[in-house]
C-alpha cells in the first residue's frame, strides 16, 4: 500500500533517535581533541629526519646527499650541505646537512623521498595535528623540528623500523668484519713482510721490480 | 504613578500566565490615551517577535541534534553544556559576516526580498490564538487572512531569485514558484472542511467548536475524526511543502541548485530567509495545531489547569518535531513526483475528503446506539477506499523489471 515504506523508515529513524540515548555502542563518533584514536601502523603523512642516539644533530642519520630533494615531485624539500663532516653509524666521514627544510603545505605524502633515501635517514611520520597561526614559516618545518628519534620511529612504525635496525646492524657488522679481516690481512702481510725482510738480509734479492706494475693499463 | 504602571505591568504578566481576559486592560487605563493605541499594539507585536524568534534559534540547535540522533551522531556539543549555545555562535556568525551583492544584480529588489518575505510571515502569526485569551487579533475571517498573507511569500522568493541574477537562484525560485502554488490548493481545500464543520473562518471560533470531551476522556479535536484525520494529514504534507522543508526542499536543493533562491545572499539577509522560513514553519504547524489538534485544549479532562498556551507551544513544538522527524527519514522528491503527489494524489483526496466531511455533518442526527462507531468506520470507508485505490493506480503503474541496454553490452 502507498506509504507503507514511509511508515517503516520512519520507525526505523524512530529507532535509532531513541536506541542513540541509551545504546552507546551505536555512537561511533570519536570526539576528537578529548579522545583519539591511535594511528593505525600503515598511517603515514609527512616525512621526518631519523636520529640515533641523544643528540638530535649528531645523531642526524641523513648524510644530504640530495637525492630526496630532486626526487620530490612538488619539490619541499630543500638542502644545503656542511663543510665539516661528521661519521655516520659505521664510523664511516660522512656529509651532513646545514639547512633540511620541509615545506608541509607544498608536501604531497607521496614518500618517494623514503623510497629513494640510501641511508633510512628519512621516514614517514604519522603526526597530523600541524596547524598553526603562521602559515609561512609555521609550515616550513627546519631539520631541528623534522629530527625524531629512532625509538619514535619504532613506536610509529614497530615492524617497519625493526626491519630498518636489522639491515643497518647486518651492515654494520659487515663492515666491521671487512674492518677485522683486513686489519689481520694486514698484520698477516706486514709479519710475511717482516718474515721476508729478515731473508732478505741472508740471500740478496734477484728481481728489483717487474714490468707489468709501471705499465699502466690500455683504455 | 509609577507605583500604577508597575501594579499595572504586575497585572497584566498575572493575567497572562494565569489564563484571564482582558490581561491588556490591565496596564492600559494607567497609561496616558495618547500613548495606549501605540502601548497596544506593542504589547501584541513583541511577544509574538520574541517568542517565536527564539523558539527559531533553539529549533535550529534541536534539529542538528535531533538530525544528529537519527543517524547516529551526537549533533553539535561543543559551544557551551550540550551546545546550547550554538545558535548564538551561529547568529553572531551570521551577522559579522560580509554582505555580498552581485555586481548584476538588481539591488534594489536583491535587497527587499528578505524584508518581503520576513514581513508576511510574521503578520500570519496575528490570527493565531495561542492560549484561551491570547489572540493578537480575533478577525471574522481569519482562516483568510492566514491564506492570503502566506501566499504572498511566494513573491519574494520570486524576487530574490529574479534580482540575484544567477542561474540556480532563477532556477530554485521556478521551482518554489510552481512548488508552493500546487500545494497551495491542497492546503487550503484541506482547511475547508474544518471550516465547513464549524461554519466559521475564525481560528478563535474553530478552536472553541473543539472543546469538551466524547466519553468523558476523548477530546473533541477534529484529527480524531475520519476527515479530520485524513484532512491533518495531507495538510502536514502540503505545508512541509509550503515551508520548503524535506522532502519537498526542491528549491534548494544543495546538489542540483546550490542553494536555490538563496545562492546569492550572505550574512544577515541569508539570516533573515532562514529566520522567514523557519517562522513560516511555526505560523502553518500553529495552523494545523489551531485547525485539527484543538489549539489550547488540554487533551485530558484533568489537565485543564495547566495555562492553556502550554498545550498550544506543546502541540506546536510537536508539529515541529513531526517535521524534524520526517525530514530525517524521507529522501527529496524529483520535481515530477512532487507535482504528482500535488495534483494527481493530494488535490483528489482533499475533495474526496469534502465530501467524507459532508457525510459526517449529515450523519450528525443519527441517535441509534454506537451511532458515533458507524458514522466514524463509514467515513474511514469513504477516505480510505480512494487512498488505497488512488495509491495503487498511481504508483502500481510502475513494475521493476530488468534494465536493457541498447548498446551498452
Amino acid at each position: 500500500m502507498l506509504g507503507e515504506g514511509i511508515i517503516k523508515g520512519m520507525a526505523e529513524t524512530a529507532r535509532n533517535f531513541l536506541g542513540s540515548y541509551h545504546d552507546a555502542a551505536r555512537l561511533t563518533t570519536v570526539e576528537f581533541p578529548e579522545d583519539k584514536i591511535p594511528a593505525k601502523e600503515s598511517a603515514r603523512n609527512f616525512p621526518f629526519l631519523v636520529h640515533d642516539g641523544e643528540d638530535a644533530m649528531q645523531g642526524l642519520r641523513c648524510v644530504a646527499c640530495q637525492i630526496c630533494e630532486k626526487e620530490c615531485p612538488p619539490k619541499c624539500i630543500f638542502i644545503i650541505k656542511d663543510t665539516n663532516k661528521k661519521p655516520d653509524y659505521v664510523g664511516k666521514l660522512q656529509f651532513q646537512p646545514k639547512v633540511f627544510d620541509i615545506d608541509v603545505s607544498v608536501c604531497m605524502s607521496c614518500q618517494i623521498c623514503v623510497e629513494v633515501c640510501p641511508f633510512d635517514a628519512i621516514k614517514m611520520d604519522t603526526d597530523f595535528e600541524l596547524g598553526g597561526s603562521d602559515r609561512f614559516g609555521g609550515l616550513l618545518l627546519n631539520k631541528r623540528r623534522l629530527a625524531k628519534p629512532n625509538s619514535y620511529y619504532h613506536t610509529i612504525h614497530p615492524t617497519e623500523a625493526a626491519e630498518v635496525d636489522g639491515r643497518l646492524a647486518a651492515e654494520k657488522a659487515k663492515v666491521e668484519a671487512k674492518a677485522k679481516a683486513d686489519a689481520e690481512a694486514k698484520a698477516k702481510a706486514a709479519a710475511a713482510a717482516a718474515a721476508a725482510k729478515a731473508a732478505a738480509q741472508t740471500t740478496p734479492p734477484v728481481v728489483a721490480s717487474t714490468p707489468a706494475a709501471v705499465v699502466t693499463p690500455a683504455k | 504613578m509609577i507605583a500604577d504602571l508597575l501594579n499595572g505591568i504586575g497585572l497584566l504578566l498575572w493575567r497572562v500566565v494565569s489564563d484571564q481576559p482582558d490581561a491588556k486592560g490591565a496596564l492600559l487605563p494607567v497609561l496616558p490615551a495618547v500613548l495606549q493605541p501605540v502601548v497596544s499594539a506593542v504589547l501584541s507585536v513583541a511577544p509574538i517577535i520574541g517568542v517565536f524568534a527564539s523558539l527559531f534559534a533553539l529549533t535550529t540547535l534541536l534539529e542538528r541534534k535531533g538530525l544528529g540522533r537519527i543517524q547516529n551522531r551526537l549533533g553539535p556539543n561543543r559551544v557551551g553544556p550540550f551546545g546550547i549555545l550554538q545558535p548564538a555562535a551561529d547568529g553572531l556568525k551570521m551577522l559579522t559576516k560580509e554582505d555580498i551583492i552581485p555586481r548584476s544584480a538588481d539591488k534594489v529588489v536583491h535587497f527587499l526580498a528578505p524584508v518581503c518575505l520576513a514581513v508576511p510571515t510574521l503578520l500570519a502569526f496575528a490570527v493565531l490564538p495561542y492560549g484561551r485569551n491570547l489572540v493578537p487579533l480575533d478577525l471574522d475571517a481569519g482562516l483568510l487572512f492566514f491564506f492570503a498573507v502566506g501566499a504572498s511569500t511566494e513573491l519574494s522568493i520570486f524576487m530574490a531569485g529574479w534580482s540575484s541574477r544567477n542561474k540556480y537562484s532563477l532556477l530554485g525560485a521556478m521551482r518554489a514558484i510552481a512548488q508552493m502554488i500546487s500545494y497551495e490548493i491542497p492546503l487550503i481545500v484541506s482547511s475547508v472542511t474544518v471550516v465547513m464543520m464549524t461554519g466559521t473562518l475564525s481560528p478563535m471560533h474553530i478552536v472553541e467548536h473543539q472543546a469538551g470531551f466524547i466519553w468523558g476522556f476523548i477530546p473533541h479535536w477534529y484529527v480524531l475524526t475520519p476527515w479530520g484525520f485524513a484532512g491533518f494529514v495531507i495538510f502536514t504534507i502540503a505545508s512541509l511543502a509550503e515551508s520548503n522543508r524535506s522532502p519537498f526542499d526542491l528549491p534548494e536543493a544543495e546538489s542540483e541548485l546550490i542553494a536555490g533562491h538563496l545562492t546569492e545572499y550572505s550574512g544577515f539577509k541569508y539570516a533573515l530567509f532562514f529566520l522567514a522560513e523557519y517562522l513560516g514553519m511555526f505560523a502553518i504547524s500553529g495552523l494545523g495545531v489551531t485547525l485539527f489538534l484543538g489549539g489550547w485544549h488540554a487533551p485530558l479532562p484533568g489537565l485543564e489547569w495547566i495555562p492553556s498556551f502550554v498545550w498550544f507551544f506543546g502541540k506546536l513544538v510537536s508539529m515541529v518535531f513531526l517535521f524534524i522527524w520526517i525530514r530525517g527519514t524521507v529522501p527529496r522528491l524529483r520535481v515530477d513526483q512532487l507535482l504528482n503527489l500535488a495534483w494527481k494524489f493530494l488535490l483528489p483526496l482533499a475533495l474526496i475528503n469534502l465530501v467524507v466531511a459532508a457525510v459526517w455533518h449529515f450523519t450528525a442526527v443519527w441517535t441509534f446506539p454506537g451511532a458515533l462507531v458507524v458514522r466514524w468506520l463509514l467515513g474511514a470507508a469513504l477516505i480510505g477506499g480512494p487512498y488505497v485505490l488512488l495509491g495503487s493506480a498511481l504508483s502500481g503503474a510502475k513494475k521493476n523489471t530488468l534494465r536493457v541496454y541498447r548498446y551498452a553490452t
